[in-house]
Order: structure tokens, then C-alpha cells, then sequence
């Protein structure tokens, strides 16, 4: 690792630039620590430790050898945010896409998410949040690396121009390599105004693209935070208790302790954890642990005191979150009513990587790498448990192995961390496949009460949606009138013109850890409601299609993706002999989507087989078209 | 007792108690982290491996059972991601969250050294217990119709030429530079 002096650019130049504007583009001051945090043999370390190449600012480094390394401050679980971030930073940075590398971004403050005031990923926040930042990362990169070319030469920058990597002097003919010039570019002060490309002249924003961490993933050499590997390392795992909120009334560890391998046995906040030489140590040790649970308040939940909880918080009226017109008067005046309810379970995320985490702990410093979504958090839990300074906890966020929101957490991270403080070793600590399912902040379950009034020509006049479920957001700090937003996503924006409209709900906490989702409330809650405005077509003798259809007329955006997914499925057209149709359409986080389905039912096995999807889809600007159709096929499957 | 057997084409020996699983073996012990762990019951097929050719969940499969036999891991299949199945996925970029895809990889690679042109239900059947939570399904059953072709290009069937990976880069595109 280098060390501060041999930085290609001292510290104080970096503290005179200060930031720019308010896109987080703050430069150098944090270099030191981003240096720091970075293994020793990472790409830019090496290169700056070779000399002639320079960190540019947060998120982009040249190297002398024309390697363009792009600092990727989100976390990739999948969903190809590394090779996205890196084209939107590329093509403003007019380099060579094949002198492309990307590394993590260590955990600091110029990384935050504006959207969450900590650095994360999650809410479908990563591209759009840093759209702006990367580009104007990338231009003004170019601007220093044209401006270092141009003095080189002593000629004027408005002569020179940035193609693939190099700058171009064309009267002179005179061309210089990004790294021919980075170092010197490195002592240029970042440009005040920094004008962006006109989309016209993208020329990877919008291109298929091949994903930059395929390679690594065919031959085993990406680094998920499973298989992180430190000198000494133990591994560990923890025996929880089987009931949420419960705690350790006693344990004997004398037959683990039996189990050769099996270094130590200690109790920490998440439970017993069994410290060995190998995994399956571990978990053999805590096979022969003995433990006596405390289960706590939580003991008598089942599901069906959940079900009675959720139907009697139902039956009452509760915070509300919408209301247009008159709906509890017009409700009494509609010809025919409607009334339904829905219910979904809890859902556990179960990402193909186990939750893990491995810490590395001493009297000085905390090393902490993890498959996480929430880099702040992870630093913040570590910080609190060494009683080191954040500036201390160096998180490495690895890949992760799906990540769908359970990775916005940090219980892994306490768990290694609390055991390599009190082993004085690295420690690796690993869920199992039932750990992960057992204790994981679950999708919440949810009840969905809904009444609805017709008119005489079975028109809706009266949508009335009450939601009772347990709340995510209570979590993280008081509800203001027991109310939570999240609970009622997308249920509290009905796009069907209804002229009355009551949406409200009831908190129901059940004793169940909630947590993030792949589009959290709109998860159950999109489901909900493309089911009753199915029943309100079938109770007022309406086609579905054309119902949505005269309903979204003030909805351009949701009719848009309904049309283009019914005219592509042939909707209107007799299905295949056997065969079902249904439609729906749902917004949220700014996406908007339609499907048809085509289904046939086996009645001997009461079993639904799908046969066709078809999904149209308006997200706005598309970064990468490949990454799309891949989300896209990914969240249907996710779905089904 | 050490415990000999052919890891990669090359012998080794481990001295580990013999019911422990091969997967943790490779992982801790010899720390090939390629093989992933994702149930440890064979349900998942994240840690599949060759054992003398055959696709074996390691996580199940006690290394003493491995004693003289030929193990081969991803890191194994081939050293420059020349295998076919390797050469299919990048093409189509098929990996999402990339934590199956070991597995994925080397029960696509058992089946096609059996059955060179398989049918897609004989795909879904070789591949079903291979769980992919990203969803890749597409694209993994279309890579393994790639990966046939490229081990016999006279022999592309007919549901490679279906097609389905419209928005995938295109040689083209590549060509100008633009991808990778």
C-alpha cells in the first residue's frame, strides 16, 4: 500500500478544491483514506504506487498505462449497476471502453446517496442518483486531462478535442494518451463549469453492453463476501434463537468445545457463536451446542394470531393516506357494491449468498469486508461496537450474491465484528441456507380490505383500500401517527380515475422482522390492486382492458405500457384452446410496467401453469438495453 | 489419514476428517472459493462439481467419497475460459448476481459432454436442480444452446436459432469497441 507521500497529489492541493455544486463531486480530500482503504493489491494502489498515474477525483483514477479505473460506489447484486455506473462515466470521459476497470468504492461521505443521506444502494436510487454525478465525474476528468495535454504542448484547449482515451491536437497532429498526461492533469484545478454531452452524442450511454464482471463470473474469480479469505481467519457461525426477540438464557459449549477445530465459544448480541478452523467446524460445534433460550414476548405468535391481528386491525378506520371526494357518502349511494380481501404472506428474501461477513478487529483499526448494500450502516454498526472512530472502519464491499433489500442491513456485519473482537483474529462468519431463511427482515405479510361502488352502468364511483400490516419504517424511529408510507406504496396513488377514492391504514405489528424488498410495499401492494380493479370489471360486466384503458385517461404513462403489452400479446384475440389471458398494470420508483399473461389451469393438480409473458416497459432513459431485457426476464421469474 | 485424490488435473492430498464435506474442503481448506455454498442439503446446486465427470453436489458429498477420483472445479474447467460453456456465457453475458453461475456452468458443462445437442427439455430436465434467484433461465438455456454450437458448429439446433437475445451486444457493436 502507499502511503500518504507518495500520493501522486498532496493532500492540501486536494483540500483547496473543496467540492462542486451540489452532486457530491468532492475531490481529494478524501483521497488519503480512499487509498487506505483499498487492499494493497488493488488496481489503483498498485498504479499509484508505479507512478505517472493519478485519482482524478472520487470516482475516477488513469494510470499511466492508460487504464482507466472507475470507483463503483454502489453495490452490485445483479442488477449490472458496475458496468451501468461505469458506461455513464466513460462516456462523458470520452476513454477507451476497453481500458475500462472498475474497483468498489470504499465507505465515505463523498459516496452518499442523496436519496438516503448515507452511502447505499437500494429503492432503485443507483442509476438515477448518480447520473448526474458520473457524468459530470467523467467531463470533468476530460477537461483536466484536455487542459494538461493543451499546456504540455502550449497550445489552447479549444484546439484540442478527447476521442477514445487520447487527446488530439488536430492542427499540429499531435496526440497524448490519457496517461501520458494524467499526472499532470492531477495538478490542473477541477473545472467550475463543467457543460455535459447532448444525449444526441452518447456513444456507450444506450448501446448494448456487455457486463464488465461476466469474465469473473464464469471462472470462479469473482469475490462475493463469502469468500473473502484473511491470514489466520477463523470462521463462525451463530446459533440464534428459533424465536425473533428471544435471547440466551443459558448454554453449555462443552461438547462443541469437544469437536477438534472448535477454538471458542461466546456469546454475543445475535447469540451463541461457535468459532472454529474451518466452516463445518462451526457448524458442527454448534450441532453439539446446548442452548436454553429466553424466547421473550414473542413466544405465543403463530400465524394465525398474525391473521386475527391483521382482520381485526382491518375492521377499524386508520391514518388516512388518500382521500378524493365524498367515498364514505357516495359508497351509500352506489348501485352495487363490491367488497374483497387480499392477503400475502411474509416473504424471505433468500439470496443465493447466505448472509456473511468478515471483520478483522484491532486496537486501532476495524477491517470489514461484506457483501452490503449499506455501506454507511456497516461502518457505523462496526464503529459502535470497537468504539473506534467511523474514520477507523474500513469497509470492502465485495459482490454480492443478491442483495433485494435483506442486504440494507447490518446484523451480519455485528456478528463479525462482535467475534473477531473477541477473538483478536479475523473472523468469517457465515449464515446457513436455514440461518438465512430463519432470521432474515421478511417481506412483510399483508391484508388488504377493499370496498368499491358502482354506478348504474357499472362504472366505478367509490374505491375505498384499507392496509393493515406491520411497518418497516417504525424500525428506524417513531411513526408520526402510527402511519407509515411505505405500507401503503402505490396503493396510496390509484392512477384509475375514481372520482372517490379513500385509502387509509392500520399499523399491525406482529412480532416479525420487516424489512426492504425488491419494490418494497408495491411488491404485495400492486398485486392488490390490479385484483380489485379486475373484480370491479367483472361486478359492472366490463373488459378489463378497456376498463384500464378509459380509467388511465389521466395516466399517459401507465396507458402508454398497458396498450403496448395488450397490442403485443394479442390481447383481443382468442387465446389458445385451454389457455387464459389477465392484465395488469403498476408504477412505482418511477418505472412503469405492464404485463399479459397467458395461463392454463390443471384442475386435477389445482395448479396454474404460465405460458407467456408479455412485458412492456417504461423506465425512462435506458443506460444499458442488455442489463434491461435481463432485469426485466429476472423480475418476471423473481415474480412468479 | 490424508485423503488422495485429482483436484484440476493435479494430486492432492488433504488431511481433514473424512466425513467432511468437499465443498468446505475446496473452500477453507484448499481455499478454492469458486465452488459456492448455498443450502448444504443438494437442493440448490450451487456447489456443483465434476466427480470423474459427473455433476455432484460437493456440499453432500463427503471427501473421504473422493479418495482416487478426478475432481474437477470451476477453476478446473479451463484455464482461460476457453471451455464452450464459458465461451456461451460471456457471449451472452448470462451471469446476473454471478453466485450460482459456478454451478450453473458446470452442470451446463456434464450435460453437454453427454449429450452434445440436448433439447430444451432435456435442459430444463439436466438443469432443474440448479436454482437461480436473479432469474437468469433464459439466457442460461440459450448459452447452452451456444455452447453446443461452438463444440460443433455444424450442429446448431434449432432453438438456438430462435434467438431471444436480441438486445444482447452484437458483433458489430463489439467490433466498433464498444463492448467488451
Amino acid at each position: 500500500m502507499s502511503g500518504r507521500e507518495s500520493q501522486p497529489i498532496n493532500r492540501r492541493s486536494f483540500l483547496k478544491r473543496g467540492t462542486l455544486g451540489t452532486t457530491g463531486l468532492l475531490i481529494g480530500f478524501y483521497l488519503p483514506e480512499l487509498r487506505q482503504a483499498h487492499a494493497a493489491d488493488s488496481v489503483a494502489s498498485n498504479s499509484a504506487a508505479s507512478g505517472g498515474s493519478v485519482t482524478l477525483n472520487a470516482w475516477i483514477h488513469v494510470s499511466a498505462d492508460d487504464t482507466v479505473t472507475i470507483f463503483i460506489d454502489k453495490s452490485e447484486m445483479g442488477q449490472s449497476v458496475l458496468t451501468g455506473l461505469a458506461m455513464i462515466a466513460a462516456d462523458e470521459l470520452e476513454c477507451d471502453w476497453q481500458k475500462v476497470r472498475t474497483e468498489f468504492a470504499p465507505a465515505d461521505k463523498v459516496y452518499f446517496n442523496p436519496q438516503f443521506g448515507a452511502q447505499g444502494t437500494g429503492a432503485s436510487t443507483a442509476t438515477r442518483t448518480s447520473w448526474e454525478p458520473l457524468r459530470k465525474a467523467g467531463a470533468a476528468a476530460r477537461m483536466m486531462l484536455l487542459q494538461a495535454a493543451a499546456q504540455k504542448w502550449g497550445v489552447e484547449p479549444s484546439e484540442c478535442r478527447a476521442e477514445k482515451g487520447a487527446i488530439l491536437h488536430a492542427p499540429t497532429g499531435r496526440r497524448a494518451s490519457y496517461g501520458s498526461v494524467a499526472q499532470a492533469a492531477g495538478k490542473i484545478p477541477v473545472p467550475q463549469e463543467i457543460p455535459l454531452k447532448d444525449p444526441r452524442a452518447f456513444r456507450i450511454i444506450g448501446k448494448p453492453t456487455r457486463r464488465l464482471d461476466t469474465p469473473d463470473k464464469v471462472n470462479g474469480r469473482a469475490e462475493f463476501g463469502i469468500d473473502v479469505r484473511r491470514e489466520n481467519m477463523l470462521y463462525a457461525v451463530v446459533a440464534r434463537c428459533p424465536v425473533f426477540g428471544g435471547q440466551v438464557a443459558s448454554f453449555d459449549a462443552s461438547k462443541a468445545k469437544a469437536i477438534p477445530g472448535v477454538k471458542h465459544v461466546l456469546q454475543i448480541s445475535s447469540g451463541v457463536a461457535v468459532v472454529a478452523d474451518n466452516t463445518w467446524t462451526a457448524m458442527e460445534g454448534r450441532r453439539a451446542l446446548d442452548v436454553k433460550w429466553d424466547e421473550g414476548p414473542n413466544a405465543g405468535v403463530t400465524s394465525d394470531t398474525i391473521r386475527k391481528l391483521f382482520a381485526e386491525r382491518a375492521s377499524r378506520p386508520g391514518h388516512i393516506a388518500r382521500k378524493d371526494g365524498d367515498p364514505e357518502a357516495q359508497i351509500k349511494r352506489a348501485v352495487r357494491k363490491i367488497e374483497a380481501v387480499y392477503e400475502v404472506p411474509f416473504l424471505a428474501h433468500a439470496t443465493m449468498e447466505p448472509q456473511n461477513c468478515t471483520a478483522d478487529v484491532s486496537a486501532e483499526r476495524c477491517d470489514v469486508w461484506a457483501p452490503t448494500q449499506n455501506q454507511t450502516n456497516a461502518q457505523k454498526t462496526a464503529a459502535d461496537i470497537t468504539g473506534l472512530d467511523p474514520s477507523k472502519v474500513f469497509v470492502h464491499t465485495t459482490f454480492l450474491g443478491g442483495g433485494f433489500g435483506r442486504r440494507f442491513e447490518s446484523d451480519y456485519v455485528s456478528d463479525a465484528v462482535e467475534a473477531s473482537k473477541a477473538v483478536g483474529k479475523p473472523v468469517k462468519v457465515t449464515w446457513s441456507r436455514e440461518d438465512d431463511i430463519q432470521h432474515d427482515f421478511y417481506r412483510t405479510a399483508s391484508y388488504a380490505r377493499f370496498t368499491g361502488g358502482l354506478d348504474a352502468d357499472g362504472w366505478p364511483t367509490v374505491w375505498m383500500n384499507r392496509i393493515a400490516c406491520p411497518s418497516i419504517m417504525a424500525r428506524f424511529g417513531p411513526l408520526k401517527d402510527n402511519f407509515d408510507a411505505r405500507s401503503v406504496e402505490i396503493c396510496d396513488a390509484v392512477p384509475y380515475a375514481i372520482p372517490n377514492i379513500l385509502v387509509d391504514y392500520q399499523l399491525a405489528e406482529a412480532g416479525i422482522p420487516v424489512g426492504f424488498w425488491r419494490s418494497v410495499g408495491a411488491s404485495q401492494n400492486g398485486f392488490f390492486l390490479e385484483s380489485f380493479i379486475d373484480e370491479i370489471a367483472a361486478e359492472g360486466n366490463k373488459e378489463p382492458y378497456e376498463l384500464r384503458r378509459r380509467l388511465l385517461r389521466n395516466a399517459p404513462r401507465h396507458l402508454r405500457v398497458l396498450e403496448t403489452a395488450a397490442e403485443k400479446a394479442g390481447w383481443g384475440t382468442p387465446a389458445p384452446a385451454g389457455r387464459f389471458r389477465g392484465i395488469a398494470v403498476v408504477s412505482s420508483y418511477f418505472g412503469y410496467v405492464a404485463q399479459v399473461v397467458e395461463i392454463s389451469v390443471d384442475r386435477t393438480k389445482r395448479s396454474l401453469n404460465v405460458h407467456r409473458v408479455v412485458c412492456a416497459l417504461d423506465c425512462g432513459r435506458v443506460v444499458n438495453p442488455s442489463s434491461i431485457d435481463a432485469q426485466v426476464k429476472s423480475s418476471v421469474v423473481y415474480g412468479l | 489419514m490424508p485423503i488422495e485424490f485429482t483436484l484440476n488435473g493435479k494430486a492432492q492430498r488433504v488431511n481433514v476428517a473424512p466425513n467432511m464435506p468437499l465443498l468446505w474442503v475446496l473452500r477453507d481448506t484448499l481455499g478454492m472459493t469458486g465452488t459456492k455454498f448455498g443450502c448444504g442439503m443438494a437442493l440448490c446446486g450451487a456447489c456443483t462439481v465434476h466427480i470423474n465427470g459427473e455433476a455432484v453436489r460437493s456440499c453432500v458429498t463427503p471427501v473421504s467419497n473422493v479418495a482416487g477420483k478426478q475432481v474437477v472445479t470451476i477453476e478446473g474447467l479451463s484455464e482461460d475460459r476457453s471451455h464452450p460453456v464459458q465461451r456461451a456465457w460471456i457471449e451472452l453475458d448470462v451471469p446476473q448476481c454471478g453466485y450460482c453461475q459456478s454451478g450453473q456452468i458446470m452442470s451446463a458443462a456434464a450435460l453437454l459432454a453427454k449429450n452434445s445437442q440436448p433439447s430444451d427439455a432435456e435442459i430444463d430436465d439436466a438443469m432443474r436442480g440448479n436454482i437461480c434467484r436473479c432469474g437468469t433461465y433464459h439466457r442460461i438455456r440459450l448459452a447452452i444452446h451456444r455452447a453446443a454450437r461452438l463444440k460443433d458448429p455444424q450442429a446448431e439446433s434449432a432453438k438456438a436459432r430462435a434467438g431471444g437475445a436480441e438486445l444482447l451486444p452484437t458483433a458489430e457493436f463489439a467490433a466498433q469497441g464498444g463492448g467488451k
